[in-house]
């Protein structure tokens, strides 16, 4: 099972990252880069909106290969994340089974066998022949028992199944864990694990992002307001804007027809780029202050 | 480069980084697909192999710049620029904002104006605020806007942004010029030494009494995700702590896709009982910074109670939860927590004693049995009278008593400090003195 690298260098990554609009700075590049040489899972930590799945979906819309999509959850377990066998089938194959009369051993050796299995996201990323890009998403999201299933498929690439036997990886897939740090993963997991940390970016890159991703903005506009974004990031704000934040106020001013951006532009707009009530009012009065003493 | 890393990830480990010997190995494996001679790379690759936490990033980032700082030949004080020719350079750096400039300053500065000389016992911070202070960099500052100042008079906004820029170019000098005093202090003394100069603590090892302002912002930094963080534990502990009893219905219901058969009972939700506290905090100029970031810390975690109310005391004693309840954002909160709390009854210096009395007094029959009550402070009485009573009866009536205490354990009873005379009405005393005891705490009792 031997990793055979997808990406031909470091800079091939960045560029290639860039050619699907996913502008990445070059530790994000980087760390790619050695999540394929070292065939080991990345792990992507950050404030919300920062680019974390964008991330692995890029990687896959760029590199062609299948994403595939686990998206973790409070109560997530086995059946939901590594495999489940299908009941129903198996009772309807014991049913059919009877009229036919035929020796136990024989059903039971049938009804747990490759058919009756339903895969989910870990083994068919694992089983699959194509190259995949597995996507664990909000990982901090399921309880530290479960996130003991990961380990394995993790570490050595493979899923045990008692009545069937391991599964082993044919190709190594690409594996990105994303998570908010709601709580603290375990030493093992994050071991086992390249560990990313997506900051927001500063106002140079996020003005690359903005041109990147909203072909009709204008280079003035654009370096405006990553700039005012940067000024309302340096608030004590309960929750910073975002990237994708960013790219909507950014979207809205372009619709409005803002050519140049000022205070009242940005007041009146302000609820796009900010989602709390005490954060909007704070960022407002900031803002006329500045304009009134500047 | 083996033995330099070997010596990088020892150096990490005494900085207090849980270094495994996997994460050595995957550092060595990483190191050998980047390109040696670009000292990024080899920082995120190292980084992403060694690092496993963000709060550990700035003590990685100290000891990376120290072991691998750039080998560039240093600068005679005799070969500078001039102070004039400095100054121009100056302004064309900050005007335009680029690196190269930036960095060449720093340079031609340190070598002219830092005055290192070997075997000065002082540290790099020295440096750096002098040849700053010389540089006059604030006074190019606000040159620099003044001069922009008419010419962007059309939008006043554009000189906010504006000067929100500039300002980011100077911090961009001033670690320019830490690499630069760091790079020579290497040269002259060697990187263990300069390593071992500039250590400091994780920030959850920063001890509360002893913080300096730097300390105390990358606390309160670190305080946000911290509470989100607990709030999320103690959610989650509080539902999957006792299961509910068994749901028939959903049982039955679940049972259908199995042929009739009970394969995966399911349960009730068990009612989330939520617990009341309250915080009694002492803010005197000792352990103010203590008391306030505690009070912080609590009410950012508030969703998790039924109730928090504070009552914050010097000598006399008020209650502030209507200050927190009333401002969403908590810094204002505390400022007006200083400003409007009646807190001095006497004379301003700590008297738990008579604290207490007028607390058991006023709001006495307000304690339930459903109340937990936490008391923060360093127990240092001025040889006031205790009145320790109160927190026999206080222990009697809430659901829990709890003490946390600021200053380490070999502290407690000596001078005036009367800990274990109210320790013994506690349901349990705790040593908090940094943010991993308070996180202990709360994870042990909430």
């Amino acid at each position: 099972m031997a990793g055979t690298p997808r990406f031909d260098s470091l800079e091939a990554v960045r560029a290639g990252l860039a050619s699907v609009g996913y502008l990445a700075d070059d530790a994000t590049a980087g760390v790619a880069w050695l999540a394929d040489r070292l065939d080991k899972p990345v792990l992507v930590e950050g404030p919300a909106g920062t680019g974390k799945t964008e991330l692995a979906k890029s990687i896959a819309k760029w590199s062609g290969a299948r994403l595939i999509r686990l998206q973790c959850y409070e109560g997530l377990d086995e059946s939901k994340a590594l495999y489940e066998w299908n009941y129903r089938k198996q009772l309807l194959r014991i049913q059919a089974e009877r009229s036919a009369d035929s020796a136990w051993d024989a059903v039971e050796g049938d009804i747990f066998s490759e058919d009756f299995l339903l895969a989910r996201p870990l083994l068919e990323a694992i089983r699959a022949e194509e190259p995949v890009v597995l996507l664990i998403d909000e990982v901090d999201r399921v309880e530290v028992e479960t996130e003991a299933l990961l380990l394995e498929v993790l570490s050595d690439w493979q899923v045990s199944i008692p009545e069937l036997g391991t599964v082993t990886a044919t190709r190594i897939p690409l594996v990105f864990l994303t998570s908010n740090s709601t709580r603290d993963l375990s030493e093992a997991l994050k071991r086992r694990c390249l560990y990313l940390h997506l900051d927001y970016p500063d106002p140079a890159r996020e003005k690359q992002i903005v041109l990147a991703r909203l072909p009709g903005i204008t280079d003035r506009l654009a370096e405006q307001v990553a700039g005012v974004v940067r000024t309302i990031r340096q608030l004590d704000l309960t929750k910073p804007p975002s990237v994708s934040e960013t790219l909507d106020w950014a979207r809205t001013l372009v619709l409005l027809g803002v050519a140049d951006i000022d205070v009242e532009a940005v007041s009146s707009t302000l609820h796009v780029l900010l989602k709390h009530r005490g954060d909007i009012a704070k960022a407002d009065r900031e803002l006329r202050a500045a304009a009134a003493t500047g | 480069m083996l033995d330099t890393l070997a010596g990088f990830v020892g150096e990490l480990r005494r900085s207090g980084l849980p270094v495994s010997t996997t994460e050595n190995i995957d550092a060595v494996e990483a190191v050998a697909n980047v390109p040696l001679d670009d000292r990024e790379a080899l920082r995120w690759a190292l980084a992403s192999t060694l690092v496993k936490r963000q709060e550990h990033r700035a003590a990685f980032d100290t000891v990376f710049d120290v072991w691998f700082s750039l080998r560039l030949p240093l600068l005679a004080t005799d070969d500078a620029l001039t102070a004039g020719e400095l100054a121009a350079l100056l302004d064309a750096a900050l005007e335009s904002g680029d690196d190269e400039l930036l960095r060449e300053l720093a340079r031609q500065a340190v070598a002219r104006l830092g005055g290192m000389h070997a075997g000065r016992p002082v540290g790099a911070t020295f440096y750096v605020f002098r040849t700053l202070r010389q540089l006059d960099a604030e006074g190019a500052l606000e040159r620099l806007l003044a001069d922009a100042g008419p010419g962007a008079a059309g939008d006043d906004l554009a000189g906010r942004l504006e000067r929100d820029e500039l300002r980011a170019r100077l911090d961009r000098l001033r670690a320019e010029i830490e690499d630069e005093v760091r790079r020579r202090l290497v040269g002259e003394q060697g990187p263990e030494a300069v390593v071992g100069a500039l250590r400091r603590p994780l920030p959850a090892d920063v001890d509360f009494l002893h913080a300096s302002p730097d300390d105390l912002a990358n606390l309160r930094r670190t305080l946000q995700p911290l509470a989100r963080r607990m709030a999320a534990r103690l959610a989650r502990k509080r539902r999957h702590h006792r299961r509910g009893r068994l749901d028939m219905r959903r049982t039955v219901r679940q049972s259908l896709s199995y042929g009739g058969v009970p394969v995966d009972p399911r349960f009730r939700r068990p009612h989330p009982s939520k617990p009341e506290i309250l915080v009694l905090a002492d803010i005197s100029g000792s352990v103010a910074a203590f008391a306030r970031f505690t009070l912080q810390f609590v009410h950012a975690i508030s969703g998790q109670f039924s109730r928090v109310r504070s009552f914050v005391f010097i000598d006399g004693v008020d209650e502030v939860t209507s200050i927190f309840e009333g401002s969403s954002d908590l810094t204002e909160a505390l400022a007006r927590v200083n400003a409007e709390a009646d807190v001095v009854w006497a004379d301003g210096h700590s008297d738990y004693g008579h604290a207490f009395q007028a607390f058991w007094e006023r709001w006495g029959r307000e304690i339930t049995p459903r109340t937990s009550v936490v008391i923060l402070g360093d127990a240092r009485n001025n040889y006031h009278a205790a009145n320790a009573w109160v927190l026999d009866e206080l222990r009697r009536k809430a659901r829990r008593l709890y003490w946390l205490n600021p200053e380490p354990r070999s502290y407690w009873d000596t001078g005036d400090s009367v800990a274990s005379l109210y320790g013994v009405h506690c349901d349990g005393v705790f040593e908090c003195r940094n943010l991993r005891q308070l996180e202990r705490f709360v994870a042990e009792v909430g």
